[in-house]
């Protein structure tokens, strides 16, 4: 079963310098898991945790968020912002039971394609290796 | 004339909306004049037969609080539902969960654990639990409701079309939503009676000396300070969550100079009032380096009982993974 188990892991790039990273890795032929289901935002100051539960909730198995190294924001300080709330968000994501090996914060400049590839490699095999999130029925009306 | 009918009861909550529905003081006797009230196992003498006996559809309105946290819960509160026209969530764990919701975060088998056997005031040699079934000594058979795998918000059990927030509803916010039902001309489903739709901040006396910006360098709980009343409590550390929550209250715990805690929950926009609220309070914390927002952030020491105090099992994931519904 865990042999077969592809897991699904969303990804939260910003668009001035993790998602242009992973465009590099693209253009330079790099490979890395196809589990990744990228989503683009202006910044990641624009993700709010209720995204990351949200995921999690619709089935994801892990999430990624990744914007420019600090000091480097293209908004100034939204990468800082998203760094406190990503911060807090960690110790009650464990609080819900989620590994915190399924969830992970990463800066990730626009030439950093090889660390892109670094990280959603390890990303992928810690992963696959926890099997997927052990989430019981939600029951919902929705 | 045939007055309206109205029916009140309660499920898992701590009476505190039974005394809201209570402190209407002299309102009340309006509220008689205005309806009959059919069964309010608090108050009066009417037991579930006699609702079983009415006609489905014949209750204009039931008021529920609590969260469903028994089988018996669940029995009456479908009993409810047919029986009424409307059905009203009302209070905190009846909307979302409310405190007794925080235990979503064990199974419900560690919770009877820990309560009968483990809890240091316990002592209980011969390990009694209560059982579902038991034969007495005369022969009779006595049974005790289940207790349910996890608290669920009455959303998530039967239809609700309206919701009156607050831990427990204040007086004002009752009336409110009683004249609103009474008047004929009812809301949208699913709207939240009674409140405002903007958040706490709006109507806080305070509001004037909270700065356009609100940074904090450290987070103070309330027993650690005297706070200043004249001045907004987020700029003095405390974790007020009134920026994220419902108002319609009157401030009244930022009156007494305590912060916010959230009971009126979410605004109409936000899906995850827990996430939302750590998102805007971890934002305002003034540091760069990460050391020092985990060493501030830190100071939160049980962030799921300060943010999900009222929500957790209307949350995205509605408690701890693991913890099963059925």
């Amino acid at each position: 079963m865990s042999q077969n188990f592809e897991p699904k892991i969303i990804a939260f790039l910003c668009n001035w310098c993790s998602y242009a990273a992973l465009d590099l890795a693209g253009t330079s032929r790099m490979k890395y898991p196809p589990n990744f289901l990228v989503i683009r935002v202006m910044c990641s100051g624009r993700v709010d945790p209720q995204f990351i539960l949200e995921a999690f909730r619709r089935g994801a198995d892990g999430v990624l968020v990744a914007g420019c190294h600090p000091g480097d924001c293209h908004y100034i300080e939204g990468n800082i912002k998203t760094l406190r709330r990503m911060t807090l968000l960690k110790r009650m994501l464990e609080e819900f039971g989620i590994e915190k090996e399924r969830f992970r914060l990463e800066w990730i400049s626009a030439a950093e394609a090889d660390k892109f590839v670094k990280v959603a490699n390890e990303m992928f095999e810690k992963i696959k290796s926890l099997g997927p999130l052990k989430l019981k029925e939600v029951n919902t009306h929705e | 004339m045939n007055k309206p009918k109205i029916a009140l009861y309660w499920c898992a909550s701590c009476g505190g909306c039974e005394e809201a529905q209570v402190d209407l003081a002299e309102k009340i006797l309006d509220l008689v004049n205005l309806v009959d009230i059919v069964f309010w196992p608090v108050a009066m003498d009417y037991k579930i037969e006699d609702v079983e006996k009415l006609p489905d559809g014949s209750i204009t309105a039931s008021f529920i609080n609590g969260g469903i946290r028994l089988s018996e819960h669940e029995y009456v509160v479908k009993l409810l539902r047919k029986k009424s026209k409307l059905v009203v969530a009302y209070g905190a764990c009846s909307a979302w969960g409310g405190v007794p919701g925080l235990a979503n975060l064990y199974s419900r088998e560690e919770i009877l654990k820990y309560v009968y056997h483990e809890a240091p005031t316990v002592e209980n040699p011969q390990k009694i639990q209560p059982q579902l079934k038991i034969k007495a000594e005369e022969g009779t058979t006595l049974e005790l409701p289940e207790v349910l795998p996890r608290l669920l918000p009455l959303d998530l059990v039967v239809d609700v079309d309206y919701y009156i927030p607050g831990c427990p509803p204040t007086p004002e916010v009752t009336w409110k939503a009683i004249e609103t039902l009474l008047s004929g001309n009812l809301p949208a489903k699913g709207s939240v009676l009674g409140a405002l739709d903007k958040s706490l901040c709006y109507e806080c006396p305070l509001n004037e000396t909270k700065p356009e910006k609100v940074l904090i360098k450290d987070i103070k709980r309330p027993h650690e300070v005297i706070a200043d009343p004249s001045k907004c409590l987020l700029t003095q550390g405390l974790m007020c969550l009134g920026p994220v929550t419902r108002g319609g209250c009157s401030a009244l715990c930022i009156k007494a100079a305590m912060p916010c805690t959230g009971c009126f929950g979410p605004l109409n926009e936000v899906m995850d009032y827990g996430g939302k609220a750590a998102s805007y309070f971890a934002s305002i914390v003034d540091y760069s380096d990460e050391e020092e927002i985990k060493k501030v952030l830190g100071k939160i020491l049980d962030p799921m009982g300060i943010f999900y105090r009222y929500s957790l099992p209307a949350s995205r994931l509605r408690g701890k993974i693991t913890v099963t519904r059925r």
